[in-house]
């Protein structure tokens, strides 16, 4: 398709060509022409956010709940600023938005002029790649180029910078046929030699472990299915990172729960002491391994990954496998059963005999209190009022977040979300309206801590206006519970600034935003509460009073070996855990 | 990945890039961002009709962190390809350095003879001071710098090194 048009018209026909459905904004004088476009179009349809992070987190929500590309559009200066701790969270974790953002007119652009900010400067480190159109010829293919970055190859954040004079501007628009970026090119399948060999390793191995990650997410539905199909087959253990949760079905047998810095001890005990492990798009991040030059010490390591660059980065790998999830998958699954691969059945039923043992020390277990919400007990009774209910959850960043990820449990890809890599307070909100948009008629519930709730808490107005039902569940222990824990780790208790001082009524905010509000301190009245809180067809902000003084555990303290982890029997192990050079770690 | 045992190698990489605007920014921010060094740097269009550049940069690190180094320069939308020239196979390597000498008497002498022996040209002369044009290897280069700093060495402006692998092969 060629027809001549204006910048700001370009812009609106791209997206409707690109099948975007919603996207995610906030006007300014740097993009009121693209506003004008969108008014006169009903195809794309835009959520009128509060704060422009709101509106990345809210296009990477949609984005990892729908598998598509979540859009963002901002003005120039404070609107892109503002966008900046979304754009370096998608980055960290890897999901695609596209970010369009107005910008001063080409003639001013390095005068300071109003609102004139260096965006494609400001994001080039915070961005899988950017784009200043200085020409409105170059306009529509960088539009569509922008989509196919942002979902190609490991996919990221993509922005866009449009000077106001070429939103103006007349020129031919062309449709996103044919257009893929010139080199980008990122390898799908793998090295077949590389499979075979990864395969033959794994049909010998003795005590093997899956370690997935979000990559596994990220390459689509079908990649959950062939590692279920994987790992049915040959009868092996699976982890997972906090970002790949939901890949493979919590309540099936094989699955050892999350591994890493508040992972289960089997999990971790497996990744420890496998023989062989198969990284199926993690990326061995700090939080995984612990202490590098203990990690997994007497493993071979096979690592899929589509980004070459996540090889060799942090461990050592035997067999790195460079390719899209899912294809590599399928091959490996092809080639399993052309060479009849038999696994060593004695073998891994002592192996899972082991694994047993690990799994009877019980590492998420807690003591509960008559009379005290304990935060474990209020993410388990969430789990079991919602459990057969088609939800999506997300979360803010804290204590919370790990107590969601260990204790709810999911048995599909794309119904979590969390700020993994970046771990940014302030995402769960806005991400779980984001996940809304994409699902009007599903629960979409955010696991917050009552101080990260506070940074995003202006979009309950946005999910007000746009009748998006979204709960949110505070786990209020009035104190910054994360940081609470590592001063007691590393700072001799003393509580530095964490206790979440004059904090609001919750229950009466709610209702100022005309949501509703709901508080619970009883563990004998929660799920009632929990009840009273689904029944309700809007925003609910529901302050759960919990035990302020409650530790994550287990925990492998930073600087330790995965087969060094503080469990719960044995709290007091925190004290001291960490030494002088694990303090220098985060 | 490095460990302080591992020996530091100096590598040489050449990359076809996209010339567009920002490419070298993106570059030089992906070393300064993740600490990796950079001892030399140049850049120069390829053609004018490929729209391509050609940048070669010389770094050093530990083997891990070289090939995090191209891995990481391969993933950059605008690049290429990325080649190692120092494991290709052994590089042309050439480096052009202008150096001014200031001094009278018997130093000029000197300084000319040093010249002459390096295979250096004169390209400006006043009564008191030459400007040395050479080009080589940026050790012969350095070699050459240090045998000038007691004549009276002025001032350096070296241009980074060029590289281009040997054979018939382009990268
Ligand atoms: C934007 C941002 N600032 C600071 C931090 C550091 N941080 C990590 S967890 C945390 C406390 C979170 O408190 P809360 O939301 O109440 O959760 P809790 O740990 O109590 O469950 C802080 C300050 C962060 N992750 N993000
Ligand atoms: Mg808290």
């Amino acid at each position: 398709m060629m027809r001549e048009m204006t910048g700001a018209e370009m812009v609106m026909q791209a997206l409707i060509d690109q099948g975007v459905e919603h996207m995610f904004g906030y006007p300014g004088g740097a993009v009121l022409p693209i506003y004008d476009a969108m008014f006169h179009q009903n195809q794309v349809r835009h959520v009128l956010v509060r704060h422009e992070q709101g509106a990345v987190h809210m296009a990477e929500g949609y984005a990892r709940s729908s598998g598509k590309v979540g859009v963002v559009l901002v003005t120039s200066g404070p609107g892109a600023t503002n966008a900046v701790t979304g754009l370096t969270d998608a980055l960290l974790d890897s999901i695609p938005v596209v970010c369009i953002t107005g910008q001063v007119p080409t003639h001013l652009i390095g005068s300071d002029a109003f609102q004139e900010c260096d965006t494609v400067g400001i994001t080039r480190p915070c961005t899988k790649h950017n784009y200043l159109v200085r020409d409105i010829n170059d306009l529509a293919r960088v539009l569509h180029e922008a989509f196919y970055v942002a979902q190609n190859g490991r996919p990221g954040p993509v922005v866009v910078d449009i000077p106001k004079d070429v939103q103006f501007a007349r020129g031919i628009y062309v449709g996103p046929e044919n257009i893929q970026h010139k080199t980008y090119q990122p390898r799908l399948k793998g090295d077949p030699e590389k499979v075979k060999a990864a395969v033959e390793l794994l049909a010998k191995a003795k005590r093997p472990v899956f370690y997935t990650g979000g990559g596994v997410i990220n390459s689509g539905p079908e990649a959950s299915r062939l590692l279920r199909e994987f790992a049915r087959l040959s009868g092996y253990p699976v982890t997972s990172t906090l970002m790949g949760l939901g890949a493979y079905p919590a309540s099936d047998r094989q699955w050892l729960g999350m591994l890493g810095m508040h992972g289960t001890y089997e999990a971790n005990m497996a990744m420890h002491d496998c023989d062989v492990m198969v990284c199926v798009g993690a990326r061995f991040d700090d939080r995984i391994t612990g202490r590098v030059d203990a990690f997994s010490p007497n493993s071979k390591k096979i690592h899929i990954d589509i980004d070459p660059s996540s090889i060799n980065k942090n461990i050592k790998i035997d067999i790195p496998i460079i390719g899209d999830v899912k294809h590599v998958l399928e091959d490996m699954l092809t080639m399993w059963r052309a060479m009849k691969a038999e696994p060593d059945r004695r073998a891994i039923a002592s192996w899972w005999g082991e694994i047993d043992r690990w799994r009877a020390r019980k590492s998420l277990s807690y003591v509960k209190s008559p009379d005290l919400i304990k935060p474990q007990y209020a993410i388990e009774r969430l789990y079991e009022a919602v459990k057969e209910k088609d939800v999506y959850i997300t979360t803010e960043v804290g204590q919370h977040q790990m107590w969601a990820a260990q204790h709810f449990h999911f048995e599909e890809p794309n119904r979590w979300m969390t700020s993994g890599g970046l771990g940014t307070m302030g995402y769960g909100l806005p991400a779980a309206i984001g996940a809304q948009v994409a699902h009007p008629d599903s629960l979409v519930i955010d696991i917050a801590g009552e101080a990260s709730i506070q940074m995003c808490l202006q979009e309950l107005s946005t999910a007000l206006q746009f009748n998006l039902p979204v709960k949110i569940f505070v786990l209020n222990n009035e104190y910054m519970g994360m940081v609470r824990q590592w001063q007691d780790l590393l700072h001799g208790g003393r509580y530095s600034h964490s206790y979440s001082e004059s904090l609001p009524d919750f229950v009466k905010l709610a209702e100022a935003y005309g949501g509703v509000g709901i508080r619970c301190h009883r563990p004998g009245d929660l799920d009632g509460a929990i009840q009273e809180m689904l029944n309700v067809d809007r925003p609910v902000l529901f302050d759960c009073l919990v035990d302020k003084m409650e530790n994550v555990l287990p925990m492998i303290p930073s600087g330790k070996p995965h087969n060094e982890m503080i469990m719960p029997d044995h709290p007091e192990a925190l004290d001291d855990a960490i030494s002088e050079e694990g303090k220098m770690l985060v | 990945m490095s460990s302080p045992a591992e020996p530091i190698e100096r590598h040489t990489l050449s990359m076809l890039v996209d010339n567009e605007p920002g490419v070298l920014a993106r570059i030089v921010g992906l070393f300064s961002g993740r600490g990796y060094n950079i001892d030399s740097l140049t850049v120069s269009e390829v053609s004018h009709d490929s729209k391509l550049s050609r940048i070669t940069v010389v770094t050093t690190g530990a083997p891990p962190i070289i090939e995090q180094i191209k891995s990481q320069l391969d993933r950059l939308v605008p690049v290429h390809r990325v080649v190692d020239l120092t494991v290709v196979g052994k590089a042309v390597e050439r480096e052009l350095a202008l150096i001014k000498v200031r001094g009278k008497g018997e130093i000029r002498q000197e300084a000319l003879l040093i010249a002459d022996s390096f295979r250096a040209r004169t390209v400006d002369t006043t009564l008191e001071s030459f400007v040395f044009e050479i080009t080589g290897k940026p050790d012969k280069i350095d070699q050459f710098v240090s045998l000038l700093e007691p004549l009276g060495l002025v001032e350096v402006s070296r241009t980074g090194v060029a590289a281009i692998g040997r054979g018939p092969e382009g990268m």
